[in-house]
């Protein structure tokens, strides 16, 4: 693996700070050499290639940029690579099995819970984190767990619905 | 009939599961921020942190010499960036100052460009804007429309602030008003709106040779591939704009902006490909914002609530510069404020004002919400002045359903409707009655919570547009829609559309169109779109016309490869063409041979091309382009219940019924979930949003922290249910439902909160209704003592 710096004008090696960290990311382990500055959300998105993070605000308001860090939602547009070091992440890419979508991924397709889907990637990360701990969730409390996810398009009534539908089908699974 | 032919399930009315999910819930979405190529490079913007200056320097030297940074530029580097286009040229005297992508002179906004930096990423691209010296001289703002003709006002351009005067009017209304019973004059405010598609903008440009390939987070890539060409120099031929998946529009991304221009002449400058994409708060300093209007609204009546006339004055806010339909936007209103109503005269003036703020533009209803919010708002308070309930008014008053076909005041011929069944259902699943009488029961109590009932009855126009009426609109292009069906050999059909999805669900739905028509299955149907390489023609997505227009066309293109495919059957089946009959995907002769042939056998006939009959080309290919006759004018009554805290001010929806009639629904799963978002979108500007200016131009709003997108813990679950009066207008019947949502619900809201508590008082209160707002109108109403 090699990163090359383009048009380094006048720069020595050294001028370029670096960071080499370890994580796993959709179970996989990987070491990357970072500028202490760059977000994790670019690592994830340039740095390892999984485009399905997305980034909508930089200010962690929106939500898109999703992930779980040690199973925990967080926004990676404000958290930098280098706190990644030795944690495990989880993005949209790492929801689905080679042979099945995760039972979110057909909720949300089952009951329209996305349009443009720019946020859904987010929202389904927020609502694993959610399921995780509460399975048998209301509306209420799935609106609340969401709430710091922004979407533009769905109205949230079919989001909602999406999750309720996945919770069901994640507790017949673990009664089946 | 055998089981073999029996007929397949109706693909039309059917809630298909979307196409496009399966690759937006994994991750593989292609969205313009994802394209990376060979020599990439990263542009960033150096913008003004004045609302109005002179430029007296620019230096990007310190820039230019920094680790990373490929080139730095200003405005008068590129003498050839020309002027962003306005399409809409309102009226004949109109003032169109010119628009460069990167100030040269002057700035009239926060955000507006001064210079662009290049660099190896987006980080060194980012240091190098720290680097660049711009000096000013600061100018005096212009943020008031209502002081902003005045002589003593500061100018915006050296033509001053006033960019047009519009009227419009028809029936005598002095006549209406002289000795008029009743006389009502209200002034609502439409605040100013950050459309907020969660997508943030992204750009790509890369230059082979003489041609250019842009790919842009865009509504619109057929128009902006137009404009490139008509206003920016750049030969047609050599430009195919790409619009990838693209994360909703809502209209901000119906536009050409300065970032896609420069993208594409500093790719060219540098000899690489360059990227851009925005974040949010450089998005909410220079997407173009929406709404923005004063309204002074008059109305008289007779003293049984018939309309006599309407008479509306409009402030409509430009902001600094014209951009793509700017002035047409408060103009798509003139139509509409007249509603579902008749009346025996209307009168309509519009003055388009310009400020040192970001140009606005079209934003989800585009005019229509504005107008609906003016007239639902004036009905009710019309009925309080009266003492009648509010849906008696507007029953008296609309157009009843044996009245259709019927020209409005406004001169539009609505082709359809049925407000009577739409209102019936609505106050069925609403509990009207119910409610009213907890209301009464509530005021009578004293309850610090009051209830509200907020009646929005609204109609729209869309399915943008009749390319004639909008020749006579001075707008520069028209409304057609173009689509293409290609029959593969194997019997699977790609479909290419010039409507350019952002969400909505185009895959689906045309390929239900597409299923419908033909009889071929569902899954064997691929839609190809948004790329002017692949899909060379269309007018592209907005205004709610992807269905109405374009949706017609394909079916358009569908009956031409029926026809071409009847030729060639008639050859198989041994029967004149005239006699070849065609249902569900299969030829048969009439009362002949018993023979049939599926529409994959003449596919694959054709592409062989063995036994044609002579003089018949080998292809069911086919081409349709549909402009409409008439806009379609769906139509709904939307009923909300709202408690308010007369203590707190906390306004919460109890309830929210929106029965609307869209016309034939193809897929009621995609108009369920486009009514729910227009749902949200009209709310949060009723309770939440708003774009917030300082008094030196400083856009206070600049982040999701600031500017209040509503959350799914902050909107109730809806419910809604359709009429079905199909439109007369298109033969598949539909009418639209992109907008309808955002239109009916700011008014049905704010209509609830007044109904809380204008017993107390209370006439108005300004959106956004936050609680802060909603307390002191109360408090002052009790000040001021209490109800009239």
């Amino acid at each position: 693996m090699t990163t090359v710096y383009d048009d380094v004008g006048d720069q020595a090696a050294g001028d370029v700070p670096m960071r080499r960290i370890a994580f796993t990311i959709n179970g996989a382990r990987k070491i990357a050499e970072v500028e202490p500055r760059l977000l994790l959300a670019h690592l994830i998105r340039r740095g390892v290639g999984l485009t399905g993070t997305h980034m909508g605000c930089d200010t962690t308001n929106c939500g898109a940029c999703t992930v779980l860090v040690d199973g925990k939602p967080i926004k990676s547009c404000t958290m930098l690579a280098v706190q990644a070091d030795g944690h495990e992440i989880t993005t949209v890419e790492g929801l689905a099995s080679a042979s099945e979508l995760h039972p979110l991924q057909e909720g949300f397709r089952a009951e329209h819970g996305l349009q443009c889907g720019f946020c859904t990637p987010g929202m389904m990360l927020a609502a694993k984190a959610l399921l995780d701990v509460n399975p048998d969730p209301t509306e209420e409390d799935v609106r609340w767990a969401l709430s710091g996810n922004l979407c533009r398009c769905t109205g949230y009534q079919n989001i909602v619905k999406s999750v309720l539908w996945a919770a069901a089908k994640l507790r017949s699974q673990s009664a089946g | 009939m055998t089981a073999e032919t029996a007929a397949p399930a109706a693909e039309f009315g059917r809630s298909r599961l979307r196409k496009e999910d399966a690759r937006l819930i994994t991750g593989q979405t292609n969205w313009t921020d994802n394209i990376t190529l060979p020599g990439l490079v990263h542009m960033a913007f150096v913008r003004s942190p004045f609302a109005h200056a002179r430029i007296t320097s620019v230096d990007v030297s310190a820039a230019r010499a920094m680790p990373g940074v490929i080139a730095a530029f200003s405005g008068v580097d590129f003498p050839e960036q020309g002027s962003l286009p306005c399409a809409w040229p309102v009226t004949p005297d109109i003032v169109m100052p010119p628009h460069p992508p990167m100030a040269t002179e002057e700035v009239r906004y926060v955000g507006e460009a001064v210079a662009v930096v290049v660099a190896r990423d987006r980080y060194a691209a980012a240091d190098a804007v720290e680097a660049v010296q711009v000096e000013y001289e600061p100018l005096p703002p212009v943020l008031d429309m209502r002081t902003a003709l005045d002589e003593s006002s500061p100018k915006v351009h050296p033509q001053g602030n006033k960019c047009f005067e519009w009227v419009f009017g028809n029936g005598d209304i002095d006549a209406a008003f002289r000795d008029a019973p009743v006389v009502l004059e209200r002034n609502y405010r439409q605040q100013r709106l950050i459309p907020s598609a969660m997508e943030p903008r992204a750009v790509v440009a890369a230059w082979v040779a003489d041609e250019v390939t842009l790919w842009s987070a865009t509504q619109i890539p057929h128009v902006l591939r137009f404009a490139l060409a008509a206003f920016f120099a750049i030969p047609e031929q050599n430009i195919r704009v790409i619009a990838p998946d693209v994360g909703g529009g809502f209209g901000s991304k119906l536009q050409v902006t300065a970032e896609e221009v420069l993208a594409v002449l500093v790719a060219k400058r540098v000899g690489r490909p360059v990227k851009w994409t925005e974040s949010r708060s450089e998005g909410n300093l220079t997407v173009h914002h929406g709404r923005d209007q004063w309204q002074r609204i008059r109305v008289a009546a007779d003293h049984d609530g018939r309309l006599r006339g309407l008479s509306v004055d409009l402030l409509a806010n430009m902001g600094a510069y014209l951009m793509l339909v700017t002035p047409g936007v408060p103009l798509l209103g003139a139509f509409m404020f007249n509603s579902i109503y008749k009346m025996d005269a209307y009168s309509f003036r519009c003055t388009g004002i310009f400020t040192t703020e970001v140009p606005t533009d079209a934003y989800r209803g585009a005019g229509r919400p504005e107008a609906t919010f003016g007239i639902e708002r004036t009905m009710d308070e019309l009925a309080s002045e009266l003492g009648m309930d509010p849906m008696e008014l507007r029953r008296r008053n609309w157009i009843k359903h044996e009245e259709f076909p019927f020209t409005t005041i406004a001169g539009l011929t609505y082709d359809s409707g049925n407000y009577e069944a739409a209102t019936a259902r609505a106050v069925e699943l609403f509990g009207y009655h119910d409610l009213r009488a907890e209301q009464e029961r509530r005021r009578a109590s004293g309850d610090p919570v009051q209830l509200g009932i907020g009646i929005s009855t609204f109609t729209e126009m869309c399915g943008l547009a009749p390319s004639r009426v909008l020749g006579s609109l001075s707008y520069g292009a028209g409304g057609w829609e173009s689509a293409s069906v290609r029959m593969l050999p194997t019997g699977k059909v790609e479909v290419v559309t010039g409507s350019s999805a952002h969400g909505q669900g185009h895959e689906t739905a045309w390929s239900q169109i597409v299923a419908e028509k033909l009889g071929v299955p569902f899954e064997d149907i691929r839609v190809l779109h948004g790329d002017t390489q692949v899909s060379p023609k269309g007018m592209d997505t907005y205004g709610s016309r992807s269905l109405t227009v374009g949706g017609v066309a394909l079916n358009g293109a569908c009956d031409k490869v029926i026809a071409k495919a009847k030729v060639i059957a008639s050859g198989m089946l041994e029967a004149p063409p005239e006699e070849i009959e065609f249902a569900h995907g299969v030829f048969s002769a009439r009362g002949g041979s018993g023979k049939t042939s599926t529409i994959q056998e003449i596919a694959l006939a054709t592409f062989a091309a063995h036994n044609l009959p002579d003089g018949v080309e080998p292809s069911l290919d086919s081409e349709a382009t549909y402009d409409p006759d008439n806009f379609s004018f769906p139509h709904g009554t939307h009923l909300c219940a709202t408690e308010v805290d007369t203590e707190t001010g906390e306004v919460s929806i109890r309830s929210y019924v929106a029965v609307d009639d869209v016309g034939r629904a193809v897929n009621p799963l995609i108009v369920e979930g486009q009514v729910h978002g227009g749902l949200a979108q009209g709310i949060a500007q009723a309770l939440f949003e708003e774009a917030v200016y300082d008094d030196d131009g400083n856009l206070l709003t600049t982040t999701l922290a600031d500017y209040l997108i509503p959350s799914a813990a902050d909107l109730p679950s809806y419910i809604t249910d359709r009429t079905e009066t199909p439109a007369t207008t298109n033969p598949l019947g539909v009418k639209g439902v992109g907008e309808a949502g955002t239109i009916a619900s700011t008014p049905a809201v704010v209509n609830a909160i007044l109904d809380a508590v204008r017993h107390l008082g209370v006439r108005d209160i300004p959106m956004p209704c936050t609680p802060e707002r909603v307390w002191r109108a109360v408090q002052a109403a009790r000040e001021s003592g209490g109800a009239r």
